[in-house]
Parts: C-alpha cells; structure tokens; sequence
C-alpha cells in the first residue's frame, strides 16, 4: 500500500491552487447613499459608457461617510446590481459601516493611499554619473583610449592598430578591429561586447588572445567575450 | 576667409605632391588666389612638381628665419594666374621649422590669399605636424593599398586630435583622395576596393584617381596633372576641386576594362 505523504501533495492532482494576483479594480466614491436621485444620476453616468461598466467589479469607497450612519448595505448593493456593477468589497470605511458591509458579503480592502506628489525641481543635486567612459568618434590606428574608471563604450569603429584600455568592461558598437584590453587592474569578472569581431586582439584580466587563435567562424560576428578558468571563451550573441 | 588645406598620408609616395599641385592649381583656376608650400624641408619637390624650381631664390624656411621677405620667396606661377608657390629648402631639415615661424607666415598668407594648399612630407614627425596643425580642412590621399591605409588611419586620427582646432573643439573637415586605383587589379583582388578603403577610413570621398601614366608623365615635364586635358586623373582632380568647393558632384569610379576578344587576340600575338 502506497501512502501519500499530505506534506506534499502532488500540485497537478490538487483540487485548487492559491496564487497571489492583483488588479485594477474601479472605486466608487460615495458621498451621500440617502440622497434620493443617487441611483438615478448614477445611471446617467453609466449610460455614458455601457459597455465599459457593464458587470464591472467595483470598490465602494466610503471614506467620506465617517460622520454618517450606516445604510442597508444589501439593499444599496442589490440596487447597484440592478444598475449592471458587481460590487465586491469598500474601503476606508469606519467600523460600523465595514460590520454592516461584512454583513451584506462585501470584502474589507485596506484604504487605497494617494501618492504624494513630488517636486522634481527641489532635488538637491543629480545623482551621480556612471563611471564608464563613452567615445563616439572611430578610435583610429595609434590612437589609444583609456577608461580609468571603469566600462568603456565605444559607438564607432575602432581601427587596426588602435587600443581600448578599460578596468571595467569594453562594449563596442562599430567594428572591433583593434585591441582591446579589459579588466586592465587584474578585474576577471569584466567582459568583451563587440558587434563585429576582427580584433588584432583581446584581453580580459590579463589572459590575451591575438586574432590567429581566434575561431575564424566568429570574425565579423557579435560575440561576447569572457574568462572562465584562465580560458578567454567567445560565445555568439 | 583664407582657408588653409592640408594635403597628407602619412605613408610617402602615395601622391601627395602631386595631389597638392593639382588641388592648387585648380582653385587657382577657378580664380581663387592659391599658394601651395612645400613643408617637405631637405626633400623639395613642390617646385620640380611646378616646374619652377630654376626660379627658386628664397624659400619657406628664409622667410621663417627672417633672412627674406614673404614677397620675396613667392614664386608666381607662369600659368594660372592666381597661383603662387613657396618652395622649401633642400640644404636643411625638418627642425628648422618651427611651430612659431610657421604659424607667422600662414598667418601672413592669410592676409593676401582665398587658399593656402600645405603640402605634408611623409611620416608623422615634425614636417608633418606642422603641416597639418594650422589646417582648417584636411585632404588625406591613400592608395588602395593595405599599409597605405593604415597609415592614412593614424594620420586622420592625429589630425582629429592634435590639430590647433582639434585643440579648440572645432570642427575640422577630412576628405579621402584615393589615388593609383587600378580597377583591373582591385578586380583580380590584388588591391583593396574602394568600399573597404571607405569602410576602414570612413571619412567623406573626394574622388579617385585611376593608376594613370600620364600623371607620371606630367610629373616629369613640371606640369601639375590638372593641366593634361587628356589625362583621366585632370578630370577626377578638377571634380574633387568642386567638391572642395562644396559643390556635389557624382564620384566617378574608374572601371575594369573592357577587352573584346578581338582586342585579346591582338595583345597575345603582340
């Protein structure tokens, strides 16, 4: 005899499965349930827009009925029915109305707060550039660009003959035909992108590889380059 | 506004000479009053190139030195009437330019001339960086020719960052002269295309002179090439002339040529 262990039950053969979900639900404001054309004025809201409340699951939001004695919640909340909404719960409710409201099979949800509004301007100063360095213009033959800092991002071609020397990551948009050189301090986390490899060569945290290694498949192409175990690995983007 | 043009390559024998003579005195012609100098000191050849170089009396680094006036050194051209040339010594180097003295006789050029056509010894050294430093627009002629190029690569990337408006931040427009295409050859891919040599560089294509003898030829007798009206290369120069100018004109790509079999049987029994 086989005995199912009820610590876990096999997902796929459960009668349900709980999941946390959330969404956009409409509120309705209530500022006074007694007035007598309520109902009749909320309707001519409605019509504007049929389809769009039809069978619509609302909120009742009761936060400005604090000083106001509780109405027949299953009343209000059949004739809101008549009128095509679903109500299904309120909010901001004081405790005698949330009872009456509990009472006529609506949920509690908590208050729905309003984000405060800041001023963009009364920021004391931007926040801090990233420390990479970006070059637009092609880096040409004998030209040398150094990133100190950290990730050097190159938009342009770079020449043969031409060096990218950077402590942080190399990222080049043009075609890669010179060197370069990343993790210069010795980094061996940092990386190579190029969208066009034909590079004199390649360093990463000290481990180089000039273009006659190079797989010969992978010239022209965009590759990403990294260190595993002292290996310099070209893997196709 | 006299604007200042630097003809150079780094790589020597690739036809900056030629190309200035043939730059100048096409501005020249179109009446705009043009001096070419030579900044090749110890290896002049601005004047043989000019066919003046029996009237060379003064030169550049005179005038540099205060030995001889600006108007001394000037040699008119014997053609175009707007053209004139400041020959360069042979009996001394390339120190004897100095970034002061030149900076003195551009800025006097200046003052009596729409154009001032540099033409830039070979290398990167002192010739050349003088050469190239005072320029407002820049003419690099390459050959379709893989250490040309390369060289033509690292002299685009000096005259972006080292020149006085590079120092500045001001703009500085380059243009490409390809010279000795060979559409034959590059077909049989013994030199590199035109669309590679655009691709590495990639700076805007003045034009590009076919392998041409008459451009050798036009050498010899002291002609600029420019004045050959059966040479191929006159028109191509006399179209980067417009350019300059800034008028847009369609690049003219030599082509292969075309041999019948008829013109094939010829040549093999020849």
């Amino acid at each position: 005899m086989t005995q199912r262990p009820a610590a876990a039950p096999d997902a796929a053969s459960a009668p349900f499965q709980i999941r946390g979900t959330s969404f956009t639900l409409l509120a309705l404001k209530i500022v006074d349930p007694r007035d007598q054309t309520f109902f009749v004025k909320l309707q001519e809201t409605l019509s504007l827009a049929p389809g769009f409340y039809s069978k619509a699951p609302i909120i009742l939001d009761l936060s400005l009925l604090t000083a106001v004695a509780p109405v027949d919640m299953a009343g209000f909340c059949a004739a809101l029915r008549d009128l095509g909404l679903v109500p299904v719960g309120i909010q901001g409710a004081t405790a005698a109305w949330e009872e009456e409201s509990t009472r006529a099979g609506l949920a509690v949800f908590p208050a729905g707060r309003a984000a405060e509004a800041q001023s963009v301007r009364g920021r004391a100063k931007p926040l801090p550039s990233p420390k990479a360095r970006l070059v637009t213009d092609p880096v040409r033959s004998g030209q040398q660009v150094y990133a100190a800092d950290g990730d050097l991002i190159v938009t342009a071609a770079v020449s043969r003959g031409a060096e990218l020397l950077a402590e942080g990551n190399i990222h080049v948009y043009g075609p890669l035909r010179g060197r370069a050189v990343a993790g210069l301090g010795g980094d061996r986390s940092v990386r190579i992108f190029c969208r066009h490899l034909d590079a004199d060569l390649v360093s990463i945290g000290g481990f180089y590889m000039v273009s006659e290694q190079m797989d010969p498949t992978l010239i022209g192409k965009p590759v990403q380059i990294r260190l595993v175990e002292d290996r310099l690995v070209f893997d196709p983007l | 506004m006299a604007k200042v043009i630097v003809v150079t390559s780094g790589k020597g024998g690739v036809g900056k000479t030629t190309t200035s003579a043939a730059l100048a005195t096409g501005l020249a012609q179109r009446g705009h009053k043009t001096v070419i100098i030579d900044f090749d000191v110890g290896l002049r050849n601005v004047d043989l190139i000019m066919g003046c170089e029996r009237r060379v009396v003064y030169d550049f680094i005179n005038v540099i030195n205060g030995d001889a006036k600006l108007s001394q050194a000037l040699i008119k051209d014997k053609r175009v009437e707007t053209l004139f040339i400041l020959a360069t010594s042979q009996t001394r180097d390339k120190d004897a330019l100095t970034q002061d003295g030149v900076q003195r006789v551009i800025d006097e050029l200046k003052t009596q001339f729409d154009y001032i056509v540099c033409d830039s010894p070979a290398g990167i050294e002192r010739g050349a960086f003088l050469a190239m430093y005072f320029a407002d627009e820049a003419v690099v002629v390459a050959n379709p020719e893989v250490s040309s190029v390369r060289d033509a690569d690292r002299m685009i990337g000096l005259v972006t960052s080292k020149s006085a408006r590079a120092e500045r931040g001001e703009p500085l427009p380059q243009h490409l002269l390809l010279t000795r295409y060979d559409a034959d050859r590059v077909e049989k891919g013994e030199m590199l295309r035109l669309e590679d040599v655009q691709e590495i560089l990639a700076v805007p294509l003045l034009g590009v002179v076919p392998e041409c003898p008459s451009v050798l030829q036009a050498s010899n007798v002291g002609m600029p090439v420019i004045l050959d009206e059966k040479s191929p290369a006159a028109k191509v120069y006399a179209d980067a002339v417009s350019r300059l100018l800034g008028e847009k004109i369609e690049i003219t790509v030599p082509k292969p040529t075309k041999r019948g079999l008829f013109d094939r049987l010829l040549r093999r029994s020849a």
